[in-house]
């Protein structure tokens, strides 16, 4: 049993990112008058980060294995494209699009991934040019024009909300019954953990300590569908997201695969000796970054309902530093999908308090990159303590 | 009697957990060629480095007296002002510059910081010549042979106008020719009146050029002898590099060798991954019985670790020839992951680079090997992995409070421990221990001897290989000697001792 200093002591790195994550929420909070959590507004950070999330994700696996993509813009712009002849051009189904969308997004991380892992080209090398020629090969699937408006069947991925059958007039009750089952959902899962830990004799918080972070994380949770559920309810993206953290989780925490993973970034000698195919594992990373690329890009497209040869422009460059915010290194072998998730919704709340201030382009630039920098500097600063 | 030129007196430098030098004290006179010589981790290059400034004044105890005067160097850049120069055993010059580039890099012949490049070549021109050696200043370093590569060194060292050379294994990457040209060049320049410290392994090299030789082990002086007056046998000098009580270092041993061959090498050759005319094993044959610690000893770039990584799923050469046999069935390895089905470990001779994952905790590290063995389809069982690393922990005995720390914060003894508990979690039927000791204490060595004892009594093969021969000698049952990538002796342990070992150890094929 250890007491709070302790956790917060051992836990700096985590607690440090979901602390700022708070702080830059009350500050934009107050400096908004409050316009930052109301319920549209909380609507719209999640529809606008959902596939910078998304990104974030894939980057964050790739950054564990030690390497970097920078690519993933163009990706997503070309699968918008692709997404926008087969749709609208082809008129084909929407789910099959969004399935043939899919795979040649996988296709082309393993593209990428056989240059990397299998020629041991270095991977910025690989993903810069990457970046070129998809972004070409975007402007001509477009020739240059924008294709729209996408069928309603492919923007509820991104625009749509989740029905509510119950009719719950101004509050979306569905939601609400959402979120209840998904906080009893939690709270068997953490009751679950602590027995084990307890049986292991791992170091555990107090019982006081476990029930307050139980309850406020809870509270969160409620507090969150009830504030959705007063304007639209939960967006579907919002829970493609959901989908997407809990399932990477588990495969980094839980499996064979995301244990190999994470020793390939730490140390890819030794993992090599212990019997883990690195290469592979290089190989299959890229692909999965094709994969969530591809997806961003179908999510970015159905928002805008469009298909523009300047989309998915400088989404790397979010993705990475969400990643890096998140608590990666580039050094490989660190980091966890939802460090990536806060990263991202650091920097999407810092964009959206800011648009919301009326604060002009150039200025959010500038704000964003010393934030990035104070971030990595904070962790690095703290490591050499 | 010719006036001292450097003195260093008790010389003590510690490495956390390791005593590298204790009290060491070396007195070079003026224009002599003055050997060192010792086991590897002796202590040589940790002294050079000492005096050099590679290792800081104060991060060391003792004194060094230089030419009289007390100097207290805190980087190269003092040990050359005053024209001692050292030349380290892994070259260091630059492949891609050029030769004249390399000579005069960080003692650019410039002004105003615009590099005047025809006196830098002229000069190049001329330091080649001092070392015969005949080639354009302008050539790439990575164009010219390791042989003349090492004369580049020397040419870079005269244009500091060193007074005192010092050279760590010079002729290690050398051919015979390419060694006796540069010895000849260090009696040219004695002549001249410069000095020099020689560190090698090569016995027979330094009684034909050095004048005194000094015996380190274990981080202290041993002996030094004046070579041309006093007549010194290389057989004391050997007992003197080798020389300590073996006594109650070892564990108990309940030899349990069964008489069938569990694991055999047949006719094995292997070439430098990069150069393929390279050939860097010549038909190994060595085999190992159930139950049985078999040893290799053999000195640096003998060729031991390329032997333990090629025959581990070809994890080092591209170009491997010869046959490998377990229980008397042919086996072949595409890679690592064959190998270890096959029930073949390797213990990595350098734990932190190849054999644990550092920031990564004790836990995940012992079950990296076998993660089969705690999954489902794949999906982890962290019950049962906290309950075998904890299992473990005990087994192997690592100090650790936790088995959630991570093995950075862990001492050599326990990383160690991690990684032989990882491999013993793999359950293989051969264990290959690359120098499995080193750098760590005489109490750790002693528990992880131990568990090597476990492991053969329990028919376990174990293939220990070892630069610390009385490691060797007190754990196995049979030793291979291992000399410029040939098996030159096999040795039973009734026959076994440090000087026959170091014999056929020294031993060159080619005379």
């Amino acid at each position: 049993m250890s007491g709070l200093k302790e956790i917060i002591s051992n836990n700096i790195r985590r607690f440090g990112m979901i602390i700022a994550l708070a702080g830059i929420v009350i500050l934009f909070q107050i400096l908004t008058n409050g316009i930052l959590l109301t319920p549209l507004n909380v609507t719209n950070i999640i529809m606008q980060n959902s596939y910078i999330i998304i990104l974030a994700i894939g980057m964050m696996l790739v950054i564990i294995t030690g390497e970097i993509d920078l690519s993933v813009g163009s990706i997503a712009a070309f699968i918008g494209a692709v997404a926008g002849v087969l749709l609208v051009n082809w008129d084909l189904p929407v789910l099959l699009a969004i399935v043939l969308c899919l795979g040649i997004g996988a296709l082309i991380g393993a593209w990428q991934g056989f240059w990397v892992a299998y020629v041991n080209i270095p991977a910025f090398i690989v993903t810069l040019a990457g970046m070129l020629v998809f972004r070409g090969l975007t402007l001509i699937v477009l020739q240059g024009q924008t294709i729209a408006p996408f069928p309603d069947g492919f923007r509820s991925m991104s625009s749509a909300f989740l029905p509510d059958p119950l009719n719950g007039a101004d509050l979306h009750l569905t939601s609400l019954i959402v979120g209840g089952v998904f906080s009893l959902i939690y709270i068997l899962a953490e009751l679950k953990m602590r027995r084990t830990d307890v049986k292991y004799n791992f170091s555990t918080i107090s019982f006081p300590l476990f029930v307050l972070k139980l309850f406020f994380v809870v509270v969160l949770i409620n507090v969150f569908t009830y504030v959705l559920a007063l304007y639209a309810g939960l967006p579907i993206v919002l829970l493609i997201l959901l989908v997407l953290i809990i399932g990477y989780t588990f495969v980094m925490n839980k499996t064979v695969v995301g244990r190999h993973i994470y020793s390939v970034g730490g140390n890819e000698n030794a993992a090599k000796l212990s019997g883990v195919k690195t290469k592979k594992m290089k190989f299959w990373v890229f692909v999965n970054m094709g994969a969530l690329a591809a997806l961003s890009g179908l999510i970015f497209a159905g928002r805008l309902n469009a298909a523009t040869p300047q989309a998915g422009n400088l989404f790397e460059l979010d993705a990475i530093a969400a990643a890096v915010i998140g608590g990666a290194s580039f050094t490989g072998g660190v980091g966890t999908v939802f460090g990536a998730v806060i990263g991202a919704l650091v920097m999407g709340v810092l964009n959206n308090g800011m648009s919301l201030m009326g604060i002009g382009i150039d200025w959010q630039q500038a704000i964003k990159g010393l934030v990035l920098l104070a971030a990595v500097a904070f962790d690095v600063l703290n490591k050499n303590k | 009697m010719t006036k001292t030129i450097l003195e260093m007196d008790n010389i003590t430098k510690t490495f956390p957990g390791v005593k590298a030098l204790n009290d060491v004290n070396l007195k070079v006179r003026q224009g002599e060629i003055h050997a060192l010589i010792g086991e590897n981790g002796a202590g040589k290059s940790t002294l050079m480095k000492v005096l050099s400034g590679v290792h800081p004044f104060g991060t060391y105890d003792g004194k060094i007296l230089y030419e009289g005067d007390i100097c207290e160097f805190k980087t190269i850049n003092d040990s050359e002002n005053k024209r001692i120069v050292i030349i380290h055993q892994e070259l260091a010059l630059i492949p891609e510059l050029s030769i004249a580039e390399n000579i005069f890099l960080g003692n650019e012949r410039a002004k105003k910081g615009i590099i005047n490049w025809n006196e830098t070549i002229v000069e190049t021109r001329e330091l080649l010549k001092k070392v015969g050696l005949h080639v354009d200043p302008q050539e790439t370093v990575k164009n010219i042979g390791v042989g003349q590569q090492q004369l580049v060194e020397i040419a870079k060292a005269l244009s500091k106008q060193v007074k005192l050379l010092i050279l760590d294994e010079p002729t290690a990457a050398l051919n015979e020719d390419d060694s006796e040209n540069l010895l000849n060049l260090l009696l040219e320049f004695k002549k001249q009146g410069m000095t020099a410290i020689l560190i090698s392994h090569k016995l027979k090299e330094l009684f034909k050029v050095s004048d005194t030789i000094t015996v380190l082990r274990d981080g202290q002086t041993i002996a030094t002898y004046p070579l041309k007056e006093n007549k010194v046998s290389e057989a004391q000098i050997i007992k003197d590099m080798v020389g300590r009580d073996l006594t109650n270092l070892f564990p108990e041993r309940y030899p349990n060798i069964k008489e069938n061959v569990v694991f055999e090498v047949k006719d094995w050759n292997v070439y430098h991954p990069l150069d393929k005319e390279r050939q860097i094993l010549h038909n190994i044959n060595l085999n190992v019985k159930e139950g049985e610690i078999i040893g290799i000893a053999g000195l640096m770039g003998a060729g031991r670790t390329e032997l333990a990584m090629s025959v581990f799923g070809r994890s080092y050469g591209k170009k491997i020839t010869g046959q490998l046999f377990k229980n008397g069935k042919e086996i072949v390895f595409k890679n690592v992951n064959d190998a270890i089905k096959n029930g073949i470990a390797y213990v990595s001779e350098n734990r932190k680079e190849y054999g644990l994952i550092l920031i990564d905790s004790v836990k995940k590290n012992l079950t990296l090997a076998n993660l089969k063995k705690i999954s489902n389809r794949n999906v982890l069982n962290a019950s049962k992995e906290a309950n075998i690393s904890e299992a473990l922990k005990e087994q192997m005995n690592i100090k650790t409070p936790s088995v959630e720390q991570q093995t950075v914060n862990l001492s050599g003894g326990n990383q160690q421990k991690v990684v032989l508990g990882k491999w013993i979690f793999a359950e293989p039927d051969i264990l290959i221990l690359d120098e499995p000791t080193r750098g760590i204490d005489v109490g750790a060595k002693f528990e992880i001897y131990k568990i090597i004892n476990e492991l053969a009594e329990k028919g376990k093969s174990i293939i220990m290989i070892s630069s610390e021969l009385p490691e060797l000698i007190g754990m196995c049952d049979r030793i291979y000697t291992l000399s410029e990538g040939r098996i030159t002796g096999e040795i039973q342990k009734d026959e076994a001792n440090q000087e026959t070992l170091m014999t056929h150890m020294t031993q060159s094929w080619r005379s």
